[in-house]
């Protein structure tokens, strides 16, 4: 990169978190990607704050309004306001992608700890099954598994974090096998450390870099993957906000055709959003790769 | 492989809550529960799951996937068969568009490396891979179907006039292209990855040494060797390039596998979804195979063994 910062320069004294940070700030799209999330955040969070309509709120008086100096975002089909349904939706979308990527993480990263310290049976039988789950089409396991869990929010969050973890286990096995080879470890085995010492003291540490990636970029998996499924209908039911069940209005041809505004700002949101979380993904990626510095 | 499939998709199914006799009965003049329990033997749901499972393998190996719950009397195996058709069109007409597509890009974003044409496919691509098939979907049908004109909205034939080939064109050009969206981008990504890469290859730079004009140099050296990885991300994508058929499809309600399973998982009817699923899976594993050959047959250094 051009700017050469301090940090890559000095770096006989500086830690790898420093230098990676060095890395990710000179990074363009990185930037721009946290620019554009940070606000979005912001603004998600804090909406009850600062708009008198809640996202619930019927108005009879005014139906499929337009977008004017009173409803920003124009109101649905009951009256509802969209800008706080949009903040709501958000607030919901959010949550259930990161509470999701976080269960998928703990998930993947003990079952990655299985096959890599359970023995050769173990680590067979396991990424056996790993390869099974990644056969069917993702979005043909989260139907079979919507069809099971119900709508709502926390089947949905379970159909999400049950089908995104298998990946994350591969990469954690790979890493964690490399890593039972090395030198400290087996001087900590030789010197009696547990299996739970050895996961979490020398394991976890290193492959935290492998889990940040991983959650960014599962994180804009997991919105899109929740809006899918509340467009089909199979997600966050009405009347809760998501940005998914939002576009799902447009399944009405009156709606797609005429009130443009009820599913062009979900739609709109969800991308900026996922646009972001993507362009922080591959940021951070570069930044925690320490060949990226040779480039 | 596929048996495993089946299995499991069978026992995610009988963990689904609800019964599937509730569909039969009209809520207004409810059965007795004697005719209920007539029905639920007639159907094998009381047969311990072992059992309903070898009795549907032992069906299914002979082509046989029972009946459509919901539509009583319906073979499950046709209603899947007749599915199949439309959306192998669909995806085979948008993969051919996101690879022709995806790897012209990636060639001259990776030629002209940095260039404003190079930065604009990148963020295009970015874009791309951002937004949801469904999204595009409902974009794509509102501008040229409901704004310009442009295509039909929906189907995959007009109602009512006989078949013709252009009546099918027309209604398939637009979906096809949409369905393209995301995978063309991610091909473009690898295939300027792969590429750039090539080109910092010692043989590319004998061959400029040799005098061989750039075309040639970026045609018959880099490419060949470049598409390798690309070969391989298209097969392993097939799954995704599903997904997003089924969103498209029940967007322009386009009478494939992926609108059959949608709502089949919306009434629950399990044959159909098995089915389907069983169909829809062993296609994957089927192409996933296809592309190891496809790859053993484009690189050399590959032994099949």
């Amino acid at each position: 990169m051009t700017a050469e910062t301090p940090a890559t320069v000095r770096s006989a004294s500086k830690g790898p978190w420093v230098r990676a940070w060095g890395r990710f700030s000179s990074n363009g799209a990185a930037l721009a990607g946290l620019a554009i999330l940070v606000p979005i955040l912001v603004l998600v969070i804090s909406y009850p704050l600062w708009w008198p309509y809640s996202p619930n709120d019927i108005d009879l008086r005014a139906l499929n309004q337009a977008p004017g100096p009173v409803h920003w975002l124009g109101t649905d089909g009951v009256g509802r306001d969209i800008l706080a349904r949009l903040m709501q939706g958000g607030r919901i979308s959010l949550t259930v992608a990161v509470v999701s990527v976080a269960i998928s993480i703990v998930i993947g990263f003990l079952v990655g700890a299985i096959a890599s310290f359970g023995g050769k049976v173990v680590d067979n039988g396991v990424m056996r099954l790993v390869d099974l789950a990644m056969t069917l089409p993702p979005v043909i396991f989260l139907l079979v598994l919507a069809s099971i869990a119900g709508t709502g929010v926390a089947p949905t969050i379970v159909v999400i974090s049950l089908l995104s973890w298998p990946v994350l286990s591969r990469m954690v096995r790979a890493r964690l096998l490399e890593l039972r080879e090395r030198d400290f470890v087996v001087a900590a085995r030789g010197m009696g450390a547990s299996l739970p010492h050895l996961l979490f003291r020398h394991g976890l540490p290193n492959s935290i870099d492998i889990l940040v990636v991983y959650a960014t970029l599962q994180i804009a998996n997991a919105i899109l993957l929740e809006a899918g499924l509340s467009f089909l209908g199979l997600g966050i039911a009405p009347p809760e906000a998501s940005w998914g069940n939002m576009l799902n209005a447009a399944r009405s041809t009156v709606v797609l055709e005429q009130y443009v505004w009820q599913w062009m700002f979900p739609g709109g949101a969800l991308v900026l959003t996922v646009l972001a979380i993507n362009f922080l993904g591959d940021g951070l990626r570069d930044a925690f790769d320490p060949r990226s510095d040779l480039n | 492989m596929v048996l495993a499939l089946s299995v499991l998709v069978f026992i995610l199914l009988r963990l689904a809550p609800g019964d599937p006799i509730d569909a039969y009965v009209n809520p207004a003049s409810p059965l007795s529960p004697d005719a209920m329990q007539a029905l639920r033997d007639r159907l094998g749901l009381d047969a311990p799951l072992p059992v309903q499972y070898f009795g549907w393998l032992r069906a299914a190996v002979t082509g046989d996937l029972g009946f459509s719950i919901q539509r009583v009397g319906v073979p499950v195996l046709p209603l899947v068969l007749e599915r199949i058709g439309p959306t192998l069109l669909l995806m085979a007409a948008g993969l051919a568009i996101a690879i022709v597509v995806g790897i012209t890009a990636g060639i001259i974003s990776a030629v002209r490396r940095n260039s404003p044409t190079d930065i604009g496919f990148s963020v295009l691509a970015f874009v791309g891979i951002s937004s949801p098939a469904f999204l595009t979907a409902l974009l794509g049908l509102y501008f040229f179907s409901v704004q310009l004109r442009w295509a039909p909205s929906g189907g995959m034939l007009t109602p009512g006039a006989g078949f013709s080939l252009g009546d099918l064109l027309a209604h398939l050009v637009l979906p096809a292209c949409l369905l393209s969206i995301g995978h063309a981008a991610l091909i473009m990504r690898y295939m300027r990855a792969s590429l750039l890469e090539v080109l910092n290859q010692d043989y590319v730079r004998t061959a400029r040494a040799k005098g061989v004009r750039e075309f040639f140099v970026i045609v018959k050296h880099a490419v060949r060797n470049a598409l390798l990885p690309v070969i391989t991300l298209i097969g392993s994508t097939i799954g995704i390039a599903v997904g997003g058929a089924i969103f498209i499809e029940s967007v322009f309600n386009w009478p494939g596998m992926g609108l059959l399973l949608v709502n089949a998982v919306e009434t629950r009817d399990y044959p159909v979804i098995m089915g389907a699923t069983l169909v829809i899976g062993a296609t994957v594993i089927v192409v996933n195979l296809l592309t190891d050959i496809t790859y053993a047959a484009v690189d050399p250094r590959i032994q099949v063994a």
